[in-house]
């Protein structure tokens, strides 16, 4: 973590951040993957899966979601620090949603449909 | 800290040793920034899950007056703005001026006609009663009294999404003076990487959003 | 060390005039226009407090009608949680400290810095605007149908005020997160850290996942008032208990931002104080991680009387016991620390022994409340209200003005009243505890909260805490003059007056503007000579 005492405050004409020129190519192939996935899910919603759809939507957002904070966000070529935080966020929120999910699964009868 | 600066990049700012730590810190700063924006839309999240299993039935019909190849436009034309956003970024880290104004100008025009499709959608709701209160008139054939609650959600959700890419639309366009004023170098393009971690965020809330709000159980009609 | 009478150039003296303060960007000016705003909040708060121990002090609900009544106990709980109690000390102390500490010339953000400082005052003005248009009468807890259906209060305009204010949370936070990561000292690793700075990260660890929930929780609050979109509105089949996660979700670590920093100023007092290195450093800095951490878990034991399931509910309450754990190991070590130190009573040492006995009292009683048929009889009665008065004004606002105290040569360069400050911790602690410990008893015996009147039985116990509320605020009184005269009249403050060990004490008092004259030297944290 130790930050460089360096003279060339400039970055002496260096790349800024230098690690993460990410190809053309890698862009276009994950817009690619976005826009399949997209399609697919939509696909999908129209085919009777049951309780299944949902797990599908779901999984495909998440994957879409992922191709993006991988490469559109660098992510894939970050520090551990930019993946501790980004783990964390995610983390928290299904905090939130477990617990409370947590209450209302274990009611009882009446409360939830899942039908 | 102490030393000689006579080469200081003018955009270092004095409590930063160089610019690589200043752009880290900025950098981690957005991150947080964001995480607070996971936990925000997050709420909405929960609330929608929840209703979600208490009124399957209401929210799948409700979900049905939503127009898919609208909302599946502006889905592609989101992941659309966010390759350009990228395109953006990968042009400021090699100072290209004319490339990252017309990424950035492609990013602007590609969110225009989100929020423009996203307009014709709501005066859509508007006119056909969809919109909770007073003069709400949908009323769900299996699971009724409860559709209001999906579309508090949906408005709710989609507003402020809709809020969010307002505010990433202005980001852009003061992004872009800078860019036309050749503000961003190789060293230095901190605002853009930045701003650009915002743009995809805004569009990760819309990968979730769609299936959510647009894609439940379209797999005929509701019959159970 | 320096004890020059002539004035020398620092932070105070770098710039005159409003402008120079209202358009700063220094992290220590802004902690003082923090204190300015902070202070007037909290006597505004303890006014509403003094109306309602007036209004107690006889059974009958004789000074005021119930609904003003429910406006005066909902701005006492809106103003001392969101506009005192959650930003005193780490905006204040905080923004002042954690750069001086980690050796750095200014937090990352020093613009944001100052953006907070003004969406806290845009905050405060939309609540003071709803106030002076007659208020709000929730609940500081705004539970909901009432809150979002059926109250004819200002709600929308209260609660927009506290999103705005959150943030200010959260850019706090997120200044120190990345101001801890990214700008320490040479040779300054995490484990030379003082527990400070450890306690003010987890606290703005907290601040970044907590209060964006409560604030997406309080527009849809606004959302269903203004625009008709009701998502907790039982007519629609919205559950109000929904709204009840939601908010905990946020409220209850909420209560650690309020109490992590003032642990993280215990720490830095008793260190000092007992001129030891803290007993267990490294599992005091744990714990702080652990605080945050688990705090999250546990927020349904505000709702045990909820329609909240009772497993979740039992979950909640094993959690509820599991984090008083790492406060409780806050407790032994302060304690293994004090043993065989080289004490001295200081004034900020006596706000210390203040806080060991009123925190643990505050800390027991509330694994009373966790312990779920023990909650049943006592939920909403005024053992809750005793239970976290005693942390929040026990604990935090002890070590508020014990920090302040401390940290007050350093600041501002000039020495207060020792003698008036031994007093007047004295006095507060007196008052607080007739303020309080009556509280506890009369609550068990089934007295509730939030309501103007009550059983004559109980008039009694009610007035021995109105007494005590006549006490405390004499004791809050009394550092308002010492402290202020100081500035004044006050002799020059050494560079250490304590003769404490920390990067803030290497620097002059007042501190430069750019902090340090040079890179500090650091070093092992509380190195004190054996």
């Amino acid at each position: 973590m130790a930050h460089e005492m360096t003279a060339a405050a400039g970055n002496g004409g260096e790349m800024q951040g230098a690690t993460h020129l990410v190809p053309i190519r890698v862009y276009l192939t994950i817009f690619s993957l976005l826009m399949v996935l997209t399609a697919v899910t939509v696909g999908a919603s129209f085919v009777d899966l049951g309780p299944a759809n949902t797990l599908v939507a779901v999984v495909i957002a998440v994957t879409k979601m992922m191709l993006v904070i991988l490469y559109f966000m660098h992510v894939r070529y970050s520090s551990r620090l930019t993946w501790a935080v980004v783990g964390g966020g995610f983390f928290w929120l299904a905090i939130l949603l477990l617990l409370t999910l947590g209450d209302y699964l274990t009611r009882g009868p009446g409360w939830l449909r899942y039908g | 800290m102490a030393g000689a600066h006579a080469t200081q990049h003018p955009k270092l700012q004095h409590h930063f040793d160089n610019l690589d730590q200043q752009f880290e810190a900025s950098a981690l700063g957005m991150w947080l920034f964001l995480v607070t924006e996971i936990l925000f839309f997050g709420g909405l999240f929960a609330a929608y899950t929840i209703y979600r299993l208490m009124y399957p039935r209401a929210f799948a019909e409700a979900s049905h007056e939503l127009d898919v190849v609208l909302g599946g436009v502006n889905t592609a034309v989101l992941i659309g703005s966010s390759l350009t956003m990228a395109m953006a970024v990968w042009a400021a880290q090699l100072g290209k001026r004319g490339k990252q104004l017309l990424f950035l100008g492609l990013t602007m025009a590609l969110g225009l006609v989100f929020l423009g499709i996203k307009a014709v959608e709501y005066s859509h709701k508007f006119e056909h009663g969809l919109v909770p209160g007073p003069d709400f008139r949908f009323e769900s054939a299996h699971d009724p009294g409860h559709s209001q609650l999906f579309f508090s959600l949906y408005f709710v959700m989609t507003g402020l999404h809709a809020v969010h890419m307002i505010v990433g639309i202005g980001l852009m366009a003061v992004l872009f003076v800078m860019a036309f004023k050749g503000r961003f170098t190789r060293a230095y393009h901190t605002p853009v990487e930045v701003s650009g971690l915002y743009w995809h965020f805004v569009d990760i809330v819309w990968i979730f959003l769609f299936p959510l709000l647009y894609l439940i159980d379209r797999h005929g009609p509701v019959v159970h | 060390m320096d004890t020059a009478a002539t004035p020398r150039s620092n932070y105070l003296t770098d710039g005159y005039g409003l402008k120079s303060w209202l358009l700063t960007r220094d992290h220590k000016r802004i902690g003082l226009l923090y204190l300015v705003s902070v202070s007037a909040f909290f006597v505004l708060g303890a006014v509403f407090a003094g109306l309602i121990r007036l209004e107690l002090m006889t059974p009958a609900g004789d000074l005021v009608e119930s609904d003003v009544y429910n406006k005066i106990f909902t701005m006492h709980g809106v103003i001392m949680v969101f506009f005192f109690l959650i930003p005193a000390i780490p905006a204040v102390l905080g923004n002042f400290l954690v750069p001086l500490m980690i050796g750095a010339k200014d937090l990352a953000f020093p613009r944001l810095n100052l953006l907070s400082w003004y969406v806290y005052t845009l905050g405060g003005i939309f609540t003071l605007w709803a106030l002076v248009n007659g208020g709000v009468d929730t609940g500081w807890t705004f539970y909901t149908p009432y809150s979002s259906a059926f109250s004819n209060s200002h709600v929308a305009l209260v609660v927009v005020g506290i999103f705005i204010n959150g943030f200010s949370s959260i850019l706090t936070g997120l200044n120190f997160i990345v101001t801890i990561h990214k700008l320490r000292a040479p040779g300054m690793t995490w484990f030379r850290l003082p527990l400070f700075i450890w306690a003010h990260y987890a606290t703005a660890l907290i601040m970044v996942l907590g209060t964006p929930v409560v604030a997406i929780t309080l527009v849809m609050v606004a959302a269903e008032r203004l625009l008709h979109l009701g998502i907790f509105d039982p007519k629609l089949g919205g559950d109000p208990v929904l709204f009840q996660h939601l908010f905990w979700f946020y409220s209850h670590p909420a209560v650690y931002i309020m109490i992590l920093p003032a642990m993280g100023v215990m720490s830095e007092l008793v260190a000092a104080f007992s001129r030891k290195r803290i007993f267990g450093y490294e599992v005091v800095a744990m714990s702080s991680l652990a605080i945050a951490v688990v705090g999250f878990l546990v927020w349904g034991h505000h709702m045990f009387v909820s329609s909240q399931s009772v497993y979740a509910a039992t979950a909640f309450s094993l959690l509820s016991f599991v984090v008083a754990i790492p406060s409780a190991i806050k407790v032994f070590n302060w304690s293994a620390t004090l043993y065989k130190g080289s004490i001295s009573f200081d004034s900020p040492m006596v706000y210390v022994f203040g806080f060991i006995g009123l925190f643990l009292i505050g800390g027991l009683t509330g694994l009373f409340l966790a312990a779920l048929a023990v909650d049943v009889h006592v939920h909403d009665t005024y053992f809750v209200v005793a239970h976290f008065h005693y942390i929040m004004v026990g604990g935090t606002i002890m070590m508020y003005l014990g920090g302040l105290h401390y940290w007050w040569p350093k600041i501002f360069g000039k020495l207060y009243h020792e003698g008036l400050a031994r007093v007047s911790a004295v006095v507060i602690f007196i008052g607080f505890n007739l303020t309080f410990f009556p509280q506890f008893i009369v609550g068990y015996l089934g007295m509730p909260r939030r309501y103007h009147a009550y059983p004559p039985e109980f008039q009694l116990w009610n007035i021995l805490s109105s007494a005590g509320a006549v006490i405390l605020a004499v004791g809050y009184a009394m550092p308002t003059f010492y402290l202020l005269y100081s500035l004044v009249k006050g002799k020059p403050a050494p560079a250490n007056p304590w003769g404490a060990r920390g990067l803030e004490w290497d620097t002059p008092s007042p501190p430069p503007t750019q902090n340090f004259e040079s890179t500090p030297a650091v070093s092992e944290p509380y190195n004190y000579a054996k």
